[in-house]
């Protein structure tokens, strides 16, 4: 028997392109474009939601049964927020700095709707190895958005990719900007990820039509 | 009184939620396709709001900031619970929306009808905790500024999505290219209003006349917030092409 059957290799490569939860389902926006100034901040984003949805996914899908539906929020809420304290507390202890970038958007994982949707959506209904796997699928499209953003707002807006001069040395006058090549800091200031995301949208509906809205 | 002026209209314009820091964006982009809804969610998260900061300000006050717990004795002096903040604020806003609804329904069966869908809606709306979580890192001295903070951040996010309501009702009538109907078209007019809104930015610091105390302060209250490392950025950038510019 294969690790992974077909159903559940779909689980996970759904979300990556045509189920995206930023693109499509619009869930865990605020994170997506408050931190995504710098590639390593996504990365290290990207990774916090995959470790939180995964293992709350699991812990959410072995309680099923046992959670009342009237009160699930709030234990959904507090499975969450166990978790988002225990990357909060490693990454204070091991990138101090970097936690220092993310400040209040490490706890707002806890309000990601990306989290509460999957829990609500597939974690009461589904076994918890499925769940961990949509879990896992979902947080690497939400990742994919992330780093995309990253990559293009810190390539165009300070020329460096992960902290590397990848365009040269904008005082010393290397790589590009010998010739001329300026940083737009504009790709800086928060606006600029809204558009980002608005010409990502753009670019995934116009290869795949049948992802068009009405209106 | 002037900071309490000064906070308020910093929470509205300048930090506004939706277009500073991006929090609520979620129910921002699904709840605002008609006007009537957006106004009924936006009340309901000034209310939120405007509850749940200053009782969350109580908490971080008395119980888990460094050395919070010293009016128990001064043997809990040097205890600093601040761990504990996220799991117990959002219990805090979990528990006052439960209230909030309850009571709602039992006073004001009209405002109940109005708002009442979008009560549970509110528990996992970001912008609610965001509110709680930059007042403690923000650090907001009494609990009369932490209640203008909550209300006027609010206020804030009210017309955020007020104002993209209206311009959704208006856009069904425009041709927009295909794929970017509906999700697209508002990230990038999101994005619009937001640069908007930067040009806000000078409302406090008074411009160029302003004397440049002013500006240092603003900046240090402000390098405690992450987000800030982008202005300081961008500012590293200006100074770097100033230099090269002299370089010249």
């Amino acid at each position: 028997m294969a690790l992974l059957s077909k159903k559940d290799t779909s689980l996970i490569l759904d979300p990556l392109a045509d189920n995206n939860p930023i693109t499509i389902q619009v869930l865990g926006i605020c994170s997506a474009l408050a931190i995504t100034a710098e590639l390593k901040a996504s990365i290290v984003m990207a990774l916090s939601v995959m470790f939180v949805l995964g293992m709350g996914n699991v812990v959410i899908s072995l309680m099923r049964n046992i959670i009342p539906s009237k009160i699930r929020i709030i234990v959904q809420l507090v499975v969450v927020a166990a978790l988002v304290i225990m990357v909060d507390q490693v990454l204070k202890a091991f990138a101090y700095e970097l936690s220092k970038t993310l400040s209040v958007f490490v706890g707002l994982i806890i309000t990601n709707c990306i989290i509460m949707g999957r829990f609500e959506a597939f974690a009461l209904a589904n076994g918890p190895w499925r769940s961990f796997l949509d879990g896992i699928g979902n947080s690497a499209g939400y990742g994919l958005i992330l780093i995309i953003i990253g990559f293009f707002r810190e390539l165009l807006g300070s020329g460096t990719l992960l902290g590397f001069k990848v365009l040269g040395d904008p005082i010393e006058k290397t790589g590009l900007y010998a010739i001329g090549y300026e940083n737009n800091g504009f790709m800086l200031l928060s606006p600029m990820a809204l558009i980002v995301v608005g010409l990502i949208i753009w670019v995934q509906r116009s290869r795949n039509k049948a992802l068009i809205e009405e209106n | 009184m002037l900071e309490h002026v000064e906070l308020f209209f910093k929470s509205i314009f300048i930090d506004n939620m939706v277009f500073a820091t991006f929090l609520g964006m979620c129910s921002y982009l699904a709840v605002s396709k008609k006007v009537t809804t957006a106004v009924g969610l936006g009340a309901a998260v000034i209310f939120v709001l405007a509850v749940t900061v200053p009782l969350n300000w109580l908490l971080d006050q008395y119980l888990l900031r460094d050395g919070a717990l010293a009016w128990l004795g001064p043997e809990y002096a040097d205890y600093n619970l601040s761990f504990l903040s996220f799991i117990l604020f959002i219990a805090t806003i979990a528990t006052m929306v439960q209230l909030v609804e309850i009571v709602v329904e039992k006073f004001s069966p009209a405002l109940y009808n109005s708002l009442g869908i979008f009560l549970p809606l509110i528990a996992v709306n970001c912008a609610i905790l965001g509110g709680s979580l930059f007042m403690q890192s923000r650090d907001i001295q009494t609990l009369g500024l932490a209640f203008n903070y909550g209300l006027s951040s609010g206020i804030g996010w009210f017309l955020a999505i007020l104002a993209i309501a209206a311009i959704r009702e208006k856009i069904r009538y425009s041709n927009v290219p295909a794929p970017l109907r509906g999700l697209g078209i508002t990230f990038i007019i999101t994005g619009l209003m937001a640069i908007g809104f930067m040009s806000f930015g000078g409302m406090l610091t008074g411009g160029d006349e302003a004397p440049n105390e002013v500006e240092q302060n603003t900046a240090q209250k402000k390098e405690k917030v992450g987000e800030d490392k982008i202005i300081k950025e961008t500012k590293e950038n200006t100074v770097s092409y100033n230099n090269a510019i002299i370089n010249e």
